[in-house]
């Protein structure tokens, strides 16, 4: 299942389509990742980090009332909501920052969607006092104006980008732009398990402890594996988080929730593997959304987060293999399951956890009482009450 | 069999004198403009042109060239434009490659995109995001299609990879002159006479250096040293958001600048293979 360390192929995705000048950071970055597996130093510093900053490990809180709303079966909530700065992505952002530090590079990019890896780089940087720019789709800039504003109050530099589309894939292009330019100083924190080799075995790695510590709260509840695990796919990066200390566990479903918009057949939505087909996009083969010539095609979700074209080539590969699932999840689905969520559990879920919600609601009706679903609560909802107060018609 | 661009570099090199090649996206400012404009080009004294193939993440490219990609893509440039296009500028009797990232390639079809270009007389096709590790079915269809596989090499490339991405290039190797993207600069950086020099060291392939690259004098200090001379943005930037037929007067005089600095440049004599 791992990539090989030359080439960073599952199969016959992810790889390296990047301008010739990134081959070399590309290839110390790669270095630099393998080097660190074996370093107990390292690990001891990130784990010191988790516990003392972001506050790992996370809880694993059962959903007694959500659960008669999933035919009865027991769900498992892995809370990376409650993370510092509110989501799983400050496992990578650590860890991605630190390997900064001992690259002796100062300044660190990063693009972001909805803000929430912008916000967590920010973080990251501010402890680690490196300069940091982030660069966001101009339309996402107003979308999330206030996590705009947390940046700058973390002291970042945030740059709206107005080429194509003005969203995340045209945050990408930009921040893979700066990072052409000034690749000497600078490391690209990727923010998902996208991009070139390394990046999508090095930020699964640094999500891992996900999964992991999942794996053994569920053991350590109820005794057996879970039947299911679920997710919500964007980029994929809290999904492979969750998902890849299961993949040896065959008995355990793995599937992920992609963001079906206003539904599939509309083409207006953002699941690149049950809408989409094979290409590259953004310096890896995967599955994406594309015309005919091979054009990317702008996606729509009501998620910032999972309004993203493309997806993790190792998600693509454990598609076409069949060890895990896709499902697509419409905008008012994932609507419903967030509103529940809040009423029955007091927890209000990031709009992109919501899709993985749904996707349980479906998967208990279906398997009933016997069945235990793991579900990641990869972040929290107090950057999306504008986005449901308006959809909800609070305000 | 050489192909048209091979046979161009060569003439250049007996000469002795650089080649120079102009970029332009198919499509911009319109299907017909663009052709037009790659006729003043031709008409200017432009050794070969490389027709850009508009693509929605172009990540190697600096504004002017976003935005001049971005407008061919807005008037519904499709794949069968990019190839009339590189059509009308061979029946002209030019040398002409197509520049194009990786992924409108593999959507058409690998062995169906090398031998379309063959079918409409193109040299090759430059692939500035196909890296060596991804290129062998590439260049296993451009070989079947009897077409040039031109990669570029960056002033971070090393001397060992150097040797591996040159020993797959053919019809030139293109040297970016320094980290970053396409644009107009005001000056060439000088990593570039340094990768050509190391470039030289790996191979006997000629060397265009390209990236930044815009003005007569830009041109004739890169043609000291280089074999071949790329203008891009700097042409595009002639009929950027300006009145066509202005646009293409300006472009002219540019053009005709750009063909009397490269082939005025003083040059130590290197034989001729």
């Amino acid at each position: 299942m791992t990539a090989t360390v030359d080439t960073g192929l599952f199969g016959p995705y992810g790889g390296r389509y990047v301008p010739e000048a990134l081959i070399a950071a590309l290839d110390e970055l790669a270095q630099m990742h393998q080097e660190l597996k074996n370093d107990q130093s390292f690990a001891a510093e990130l784990s010191h980090l988790h516990k003392t900053y972001s506050g790992r490990p996370s809880i694993l809180t059962e959903a007694h009332r959500f659960a008669d709303y999933c035919g009865g079966a027991r769900i498992l909530l892995k809370r990376e909501d409650l993370n510092h700065t509110g989501s799983h992505k400050i496992n990578n952002v650590l860890g991605q920052a630190l390997m900064t530090k001992r690259m002796g590079k100062k300044r660190v990019i990063a693009e972001t969607g909805a803000g929430q890896h912008g916000v967590a780089s920010a973080t990251a940087a501010a402890l680690l006092g490196l300069e940091c720019v982030v660069y966001m789709g101009e339309e996402d800039t107003k979308r999330q104006a206030l996590n705009v504003a947390r940046m700058r109050l973390l002291g970042a530099t945030v740059v709206p980008v107005t080429a194509g589309s003005r969203t995340l894939k045209d945050a990408i292009n930009e921040a893979m732009r700066d990072w052409v330019t000034n690749v000497e100083t600078t490391h690209y924190i990727l923010g998902t398990v996208a991009g070139p080799h390394p990046f999508p075995v090095m930020v699964r790695d640094f999500h891992r402890i996900i999964g992991d510590e999942a794996r053994a709260q569920v053991l350590e509840l109820t005794g057996a594996l879970p039947t299911a695990v679920l997710a919500c796919v964007g980029g994929g990066s809290n999904a492979i988080g969750i998902f890849y200390p299961f993949i040896d566990d065959k008995s355990v479903r793995l599937i992920g929730l992609e963001a079906g918009g206003d539904g599939l057949e509309t083409g207006r939505h953002a699941s690149a593997i049950s809408g989409g087909r094979p290409g590259v996009l953004h310096g890896a083969r995967s599955y994406m959304l594309q015309d005919e010539d091979g054009q990317t095609i702008e996606s729509h979700s009501i998620s910032a987060g999972l309004d993203y074209p493309g997806v993790g080539p190792e998600h693509a590969h454990l598609y076409d293999i069949g060890r895990a699932e896709y499902w697509s999840i419409t905008d008012k689905e994932a609507m419903e399951a967030f509103s529940l969520l809040c009423r029955t559990e007091g927890i209000i879920p990031a709009i992109e956890t919501a899709h993985a919600l749904a996707g349980a609601i479906k998967l208990g009706k279906e398997l009933g009482p016997k069945a235990t679903l793991l579900i990641n609560l990869s972040g929290r909802g107090d950057k999306d009450v504008q986005t449901a107060a308006e959809y909800f018609g609070m305000v | 069999m050489a192909t048209s661009l091979e046979r161009v570099l060569h003439q250049a090199k007996n000469e002795n004198r650089a080649a120079l090649i102009g970029y332009i996206p198919a499509g911009f400012p319109t299907v017909e403009g663009c052709k037009r404009a790659i006729d003043v080009l031709i008409d200017s004294g432009f050794d070969a042109v490389e027709i850009g193939y508009p693509y929605s993440d172009p990540v190697m490219d600096g504004p002017i060239i976003q935005e001049a990609a971005d407008q061919a893509l807005r008037n519904g440039v499709k794949a069968k434009d990019v190839l009339a296009t590189l059509h009308h500028a061979t029946e002209r009797g030019a040398a002409a490659v197509v520049m194009t990232y990786w992924n409108p390639i593999e959507q058409f079809g690998v062995d169906e995109f090398a031998e379309a270009i063959a079918q409409a007389g193109g040299s090759g096709v430059i692939t500035p995001d196909l890296s060596f590790e991804q290129a062998q079915p590439w260049n296993e269809s451009a070989a079947r299609a009897g077409i040039n596989t031109i990669y570029v090499v960056a002033p971070s490339t090393t001397d060992e990879r150097l040797r591996k991405v040159t020993g797959i290039t053919s019809g030139f190797i293109y040297a970016a002159s320094l980290m970053g993207v396409t644009g107009t600069r005001t000056s060439v950086s000088h990593s570039a006479q340094e990768l050509v020099a190391r470039i030289r060291q790996v191979s006997d392939l000629p060397v265009a250096v390209g990236l930044g690259v815009s003005t007569p004098e830009q041109a004739r200090e890169v043609a000291t040293y280089a074999d071949g001379v790329i203008i891009g943005s700097a042409l595009i930037k002639e009929l950027l958001g300006k009145d066509f037929d202005k646009g293409l007067l300006g472009l002219q005089e540019l053009a005709l600048s750009l063909a009397a600095a490269t082939k005025s440049a003083n040059r130590e004599v290197r034989g001729v293979q």
